[in-house]
């Protein structure tokens, strides 16, 4: 087939939009780098002193570290919970269990800034405000809609009749789901489980209602970082963390081919 | 009789989750409801204080606006990356994939804070501009609509492709082949035979993407630097800077009403469950 204008447009368009959706973000490198003290491109030379200051402040360190464990403490119970769930439902497979999995999800749809107004309200009333067990409730709650939506993708493949001839065999029913159901879903766990350390440790909205200096998070730090004062260390975190998605996008998609 | 225990024991692993859930999340949400019928005082007061209210009305307006844009340029640029990785098989393909996942999982306020530095007063696009002597001042790239529209569709591109690549791998090309043996151009083939078998992944793109946007947060409110007040950064303005629950909770009434409305109507073009529950 010749190369028609109609396969150009389409090709070089595609090439441009995910120009469009990768080069600017990679912007933060280069300042990164900066010598100078504010924003923008090296002047002189190379700099690291915006990486030395994010390893050498403890507010950025604690955040981080506080951003990692909630994350995967979140991760765990919610890739617990959302899992027991969508192995549920798939076996209920019946209207009452449809209703539970659009509850599930509601997280998805109400705008964030609802959800987090209805979070205060209720956390004072909690005594849960400013708390670390107030903000993992709070992520476990927004986190658990991908778990159980990645765990129902992996069992849309399972076989119905395995569980069943598991149970006739003699198995009981949490023998199967532990023996045949789990290790079918597992694939979708894993993807739940980063796709929950990711909602937690990415979450700022909440965060900003019901936290209030106990509890600062590394995307507190940034969004705080970006509101009063632009200051290049932002671009040091920003870079690392690119890096890192970088590094895992490239082991994911070496894996899979 | 097994067939009833067994049911409870499948219960048992629903009810954990579920239970959190309504617990935690949907009482608090509702919660929202009782306060803006109730402070300061019981009745409609802030519905019709929120009625006649230009500001309140102007942000609505701002909101769908941004959000409809935010589509439109969405579905645009996403058609054109998922056709293209569908159809031109090439060994650039998952490289293309990978390209489009990745900013899916760049926090969106890193990705905010470089579109602050690209579109900025002294920004690196203005810089470059006026370096190269094309303009004399800076151009007001953000801290307006347009600046809060570059950044949004930014976000929620991701959003759009991937139902859209979801529904194309699914499609045939014998359909398109035979319009063509049939002498259809390539044009017309796409636009009579292909195109329209992509209107599903088209419209839950476009769902998603409203939806989100109706909603969203942190872009609009860094990006629009207090000038572009979408109905989220209101809501937090009368709350947190005015301490005006009732209020804030009236809109926030409204805006959950909106986005219930949507999903609603939309139900009648998308499959919801297909678009929200059976995602990826």
């Amino acid at each position: 087939m010749q190369v028609s204008a109609f396969r150009i447009f389409f090709q070089t368009g595609a090439w441009l939009v995910i120009a469009f959706l990768v080069l600017p973000i990679l912007v933060v490198l280069p300042i990164s780098f900066t010598d100078t003290s504010y924003i923008g491109l090296p002047k002189e030379a190379l700099s690291l002193q915006h990486y030395a200051n994010y390893f050498t402040d403890p507010d950025w360190l604690s955040a981080t570290w506080t951003s990692v464990w909630v994350g995967l403490v979140v991760a765990t119970c919610a890739s617990a919970l959302g899992t027991a769930f969508a192995i549920g439902c798939w076996f209920l497979s019946d209207r009452a269990a449809m209703v539970a999995r659009w509850v599930l999800i509601t997280p998805i749809l109400v705008p964030p800034v609802v959800q987090s107004l209805g979070f205060y309200r209720f956390w004072v009333q909690l005594g849960l405000i400013d708390t670390h067990f107030g903000v993992i409730l709070a992520h476990t709650l927004l986190a658990l809609p991908y778990v159980s939506i990645s765990v129902f993708a992996a069992l849309s493949n399972l076989d119905r009749n395995l569980p069943r001839a598991a149970r006739s065999l003699g198995a009981s029913v949490m023998q199967t789901v532990w023996a045949v159901v789990v290790p079918a879903a597992r694939p979708g766990i894993i993807t739940g489980f980063i796709f929950a350390f990711i909602v937690s440790f990415d979450e700022i909205v909440g965060v900003l209602f019901i936290t209030v200096r106990n509890v600062e998070t590394l995307p507190k730090m940034i969004w705080e970082g970006i509101q009063d004062n632009i200051d290049p260390t932002i671009a040091a975190v920003a870079t690392m963390l690119i890096v890192l998605t970088l590094v895992a996008t490239a082991i994911g998609v070496l894996r899979r081919s | 009789m097994p067939r009833v225990n067994e049911k409870v024991s499948y219960w048992m692993l629903v009810l954990p989750a579920l239970s959190i859930m309504v617990c935690f999340y949907i009482l608090p949400v509702l919660g929202i409801w009782e306060i803006a019928f109730t402070e300061p005082k019981a009745g409609v007061g802030n519905f019709v204080k929120m009625a006649g209210s230009n500001a309140v009305r102007t942000s609505f307006v701002i909101t769908f606006r941004v959000a409809a844009i935010t589509t439109v340029g969405c579905l645009i640029l996403g058609y054109i990356v998922a056709y293209a990785i569908s159809n031109f098989a090439s060994r650039l393909t998952p490289l293309m994939v990978a390209l489009v996942i990745l900013p899916f999982w760049v926090s969106v306020l890193i990705r905010s804070f470089s579109w602050i530095v690209l579109l900025g007063r002294s920004g690196l696009v203005n810089d470059a501009l006026m370096h190269a002597e094309l303009i004399e001042r800076p151009l007001r790239l953000m801290h307006n609509e347009l600046g809060v529209l570059i950044a949004m569709i930014h976000v929620m591109l991701p959003f759009a492709v991937l139902p859209m690549l979801t529904n194309m791998r699914g499609i045939s090309g014998i359909y398109v082949q035979a319009a063509r043996s049939l002498g259809a151009s390539e044009w017309t083939s796409f636009r009579q035979v292909y195109f329209p078998q992509t209107l599903p992944g088209v419209l839950s793109g476009a769902l998603l993407v409203f939806v989100l946007s109706l909603g969203f947060f942190v872009t609009p409110a860094l990006l629009g630097g207090g000038r572009v007040l979408m109905i989220s950064e209101y809501i937090t303005y009368q709350i947190q800077e005015f301490l005006n629950w009732g209020l804030g909770s009236a809109l926030s009434v409204a805006l959950l009403v909106a986005t219930a409305l949507v999903l609603l109507i939309s139900a009648r073009f998308v499959n919801l469950r297909a678009t929200l529950l059976e995602r990826k």
